[in-house]
């Protein structure tokens, strides 16, 4: 494949604009007293702050993760990165009637509008720029079948019961290295809570935009369905073009009591960094959920094309007998990109299944690799998974690669891993061009043939957005 | 409609085509036939402008314009079709959405809106009889899983809808039973009209039974060697490419 494709690549990021705005920021470094400072400025319970204290005090006898994960960076420098970045308002967050003019105009720009009779009828937004969410919408109408949908720092404040219950059920304040931080230095994030018996009427998604340079973002999402609730819900992410790299280290924990499910999708476009690999978002996330009731049902569903580097394995814990766990998985890189994604899957709880289906497309000088673990338990009579594990590779420079691990201590467990390496042939191009395509809409319909499995998880806004995305992000990147 | 003059081509350094004219008007059937390794699949491909080739020399010239000089995508929507031997598979997109995105790009390069995809369906369906075939290919990922047969009768489905000027079918007896034979042979006949053109690439004169071709070329070692009607094919078929070849060396 030749220079024809090399030379289309590369089109602008859309998002990478910057806001305009004055902000709240506390000076460079990290420190016990920033920790103390972050929870001061959120007017926090006592609980909260000891909560952040020991997971601080622990992260600092904890290593970065360097040796396992396929991907190369150069040391983070934790002691020049902006804790806590929050627009300056006169007036209190968290009321959409008094947000800056120009934060809506940003939302607006990103295509989210936060004005509800503007908004995509049933899906309701909070949005978070920076360190703090600026406002979460139809909160009220949620109000009514008694689901709480709100920023964390709100629930910290109005729900502290639940919290205490919840928070860290699921991601321990020291389960890795990155996890800690966050615990110590999180921000904010979005809370939600459906009770016994109530179906989420609407979608819920959190919107992210991390605006201030060096300013690193650490939200923390906590989503607890109670016995037989439903609901669904969907992440975003964007950020300006910077030629320095930005941390975006969050948690997210999903607990899904007793016929529960709880379907959470992602679609990720951070800022990539540019062609030559300066700049882009290091994108170090954990995400975990846990099917604690018997019957309860978690669905990750991830579309990950941004970030200089991403890091990240959303699992689950099969508790519950008869629980399902799910991990729909599409990774792009491209340019400089290094991915090293994947999935856990613990089976625990009797007949529990669980289904992967990993989608990696490599393209220009990306690596993607996939990680992912099945663990059955002595106890999981009867534990069912099936793993499928594509690859595609565009162009000659990319790399693919799959870290399957099997661990299975019961022996009526049954565990199937299939995997496939592809190429986009020069001939599969030439079909498509010989029936009137061009080389992009070429590339473009064989990668969403590719991706199909995956995009059919989403929901529809979110399938056609990511079907595009995919678009833009792979164009010029065949020739 | 096309005017081929003294082509040649290479594949890989080698010469494959040397010196190849031919003229082919609207209306005509045109077969070119051949032992392997003749160069007649390298032919299609170079009409159609597969990258893997190189034109060494000689002009195209389709409906008066440089057929050469055009990407292989102005090619196909200026009308000119090439029914793959080796149709690809294209796992996830389905029969029906990448007829309508190949049909819609037509459209759009005559100027015209797309076509709404009801009315759409109704084309489909319409088209996907003429293969006698049922709706549900429609909704199969192009190719995948197709048998070598439906693989061939895919293409001239796709052939249906796009309604090319200047149809290449490139071996698309080869792998074919008799049935098959005559269902793809059925649909390429009642495409046939007085402004588009033909041309079957054949090693095997059986497909002409069924397409009955108004000029026979023969080629060998990369040039036409022998001309002729239908008549030459079922001189092909009982004295073989021996009879001809031999006689091509001499010459």
């Amino acid at each position: 494949m030749g220079s024809e494709v090399e030379s289309l690549v590369n089109r602008e990021y859309k998002y990478g604009f910057v806001t305009d705005i004055e902000s709240d920021v506390v000076p460079r470094g990290l420190s016990e007293d920033t920790v103390r400072l972050i929870s001061e400025k959120k007017g926090e319970p006592a609980f909260m702050l000891d909560w952040r204290l020991k997971a601080y005090r622990r992260w600092l006898e904890m290593k970065e993760p360097h040796h396992w994960a396929n991907i190369q960076y150069p040391a983070i420098d934790y002691q020049n990165i902006i804790y806590y970045s929050a627009p300056r308002t006169k007036k209190p967050l968290g009321s959409l009637d008094e947000v800056d003019p120009e934060l809506l105009r940003t939302y607006e720009k990103l295509g989210i509008s936060l004005t509800e009779q503007k908004m995509l009828a049933g899906v309701a937004v909070d949005a978070i720029f920076d360190s703090v969410s600026v406002g979460t919408t139809f909160k009220k109408t949620l109000a009514e079948s008694g689901v709480i949908f709100c920023s964390f720092s709100e629930a910290v404040r109005e729900h502290p019961e639940l919290l205490r219950k919840y928070l860290g059920s699921v991601v321990p304040y020291n389960d890795n290295f990155f996890a800690a931080l966050n615990s110590a230095v999180f921000s904010d994030g979005s809370f939600v809570f459906v009770p016994k018996g109530v179906r989420c009427p609407m979608e819920l998604s959190t919107y992210f935009r991390m605006n201030t340079a060096d300013a690193g973002q650490f939200e923390r999402t906590l989503i607890v369905a109670e016995e037989g609730a439903t609901v669904s819900y969907l992440e975003g992410c964007t950020a300006p073009k910077r030629s320095t790299n930005q941390l975006h280290a969050a948690v997210v924990e999903l607990v899904a009591l007793e016929g529960a499910t709880i379907k959470y999708s992602t679609v990720q476009n951070w800022y990539a960094g540019d062609a030559e690999g300066k700049g882009g978002i290091y994108n170090f996330v954990t995400k975990r959920g846990k099917c604690a009731g018997a019957r309860s049902k978690i669905s990750w569903t991830q579309v990950e094309t941004g970030s200089a580097i991403t890091w990240k394995y959303p699992s689950v814990i099969l508790q519950g007998d008869d629980s399902i766990g799910e991990f729909y998985s599409v990774a792009v890189v491209n340019g400089r990109q290094q991915a090293d994604t994947g999935t856990k899957m613990i089976h625990a709880g009797k007949r529990t299944r669980s289904t992967i289906v990993s989608k990696g497309i490599s393209a220009g000088q990306g690596n993607n690799s996939y990680r992912g673990q099945v663990k059955v338990l002595p106890k999981a009579e009867g534990a069912r998974n099936y793993t499928q594990c594509d690859s595609m590779l565009i162009g000659n420079r990319c790399g693919a690669h799959t870290f399957p691990y099997i661990d299975v201590q019961n022996s009526s467990a049954s565990v199937e891993h299939e995997a496939s390496t592809s190429k986009i042939g020069e001939d599969q191009i030439f079909y498509l061009k010989q029936r009137g395509l061009n080389t992009e809409n070429a590339i473009s319909m064989i990668v969403n043939g590719f991706c199909k499995e995956v995009f059919k998880e989403l929901p529809m806004e979110f399938a056609v957005e990511a079907q595009k995305l995919l678009g833009i992000t792979l164009e010029g990147s065949v020739g | 409609m096309l005017e081929i003059r003294n082509l040649r081509a290479n594949a890989g350094g080698k010469e494959i085509l040397r010196g190849i004219t031919l003229t082919v008007k609207a209306g005509e059937v045109h077969a070119v036939m051949g032992p392997n390794g003749s160069g007649k699949s390298t032919l299609a491909q170079v009409l159609a402008g597969h990258p893997a080739y190189e034109v060494t020399g000689g002009e195209v010239l389709y409906q008066g314009q440089d057929l050469l000089a055009m990407a292989p995508e102005e090619r196909a929507l200026a009308g000119v079709f090439l029914a793959f031997q080796y149709p690809v598979e294209i796992p996830g997109v389905s029969n029906a959405y990448f007829l309508r995105a190949a049909y819609n790009e037509q459209r759009k390069a005559r100027g015209e809106e797309e076509i709404d995809p009801i009315d759409f369906m109704d084309l489909l369906e319409q088209k996907v009889r003429m293969v006698e075939w049922g709706p549900e290919v429609l909704s199969r990922p192009v190719n995948a899983g197709f048998s070598g047969g439906e693989k061939k009768r895919n293409e001239i489905l796709q052939m249906a809808v796009l309604e090319p000027r200047l149809a290449i079918l490139d071996e698309t007896d080869s792998g074919l039973d008799i049935d098959a034979l005559r269902i793809v042979a059925d649909g390429v006949n009642k495409l046939r009209r007085p402004d588009n053109a033909t041309i079957v690439v054949t090693h095997y004169q059986r497909l002409l039974n069924y397409i009955v071709p108004d000029y026979v070329h023969v080629l060998a070692g990369g040039r036409i060697i022998r001309s002729g009607d239908k008549s030459l094919a079922l001189e092909l078929e009982a004295r073989g490419y021996d009879w001809l070849t031999g006689a091509g060396a001499a010459a």
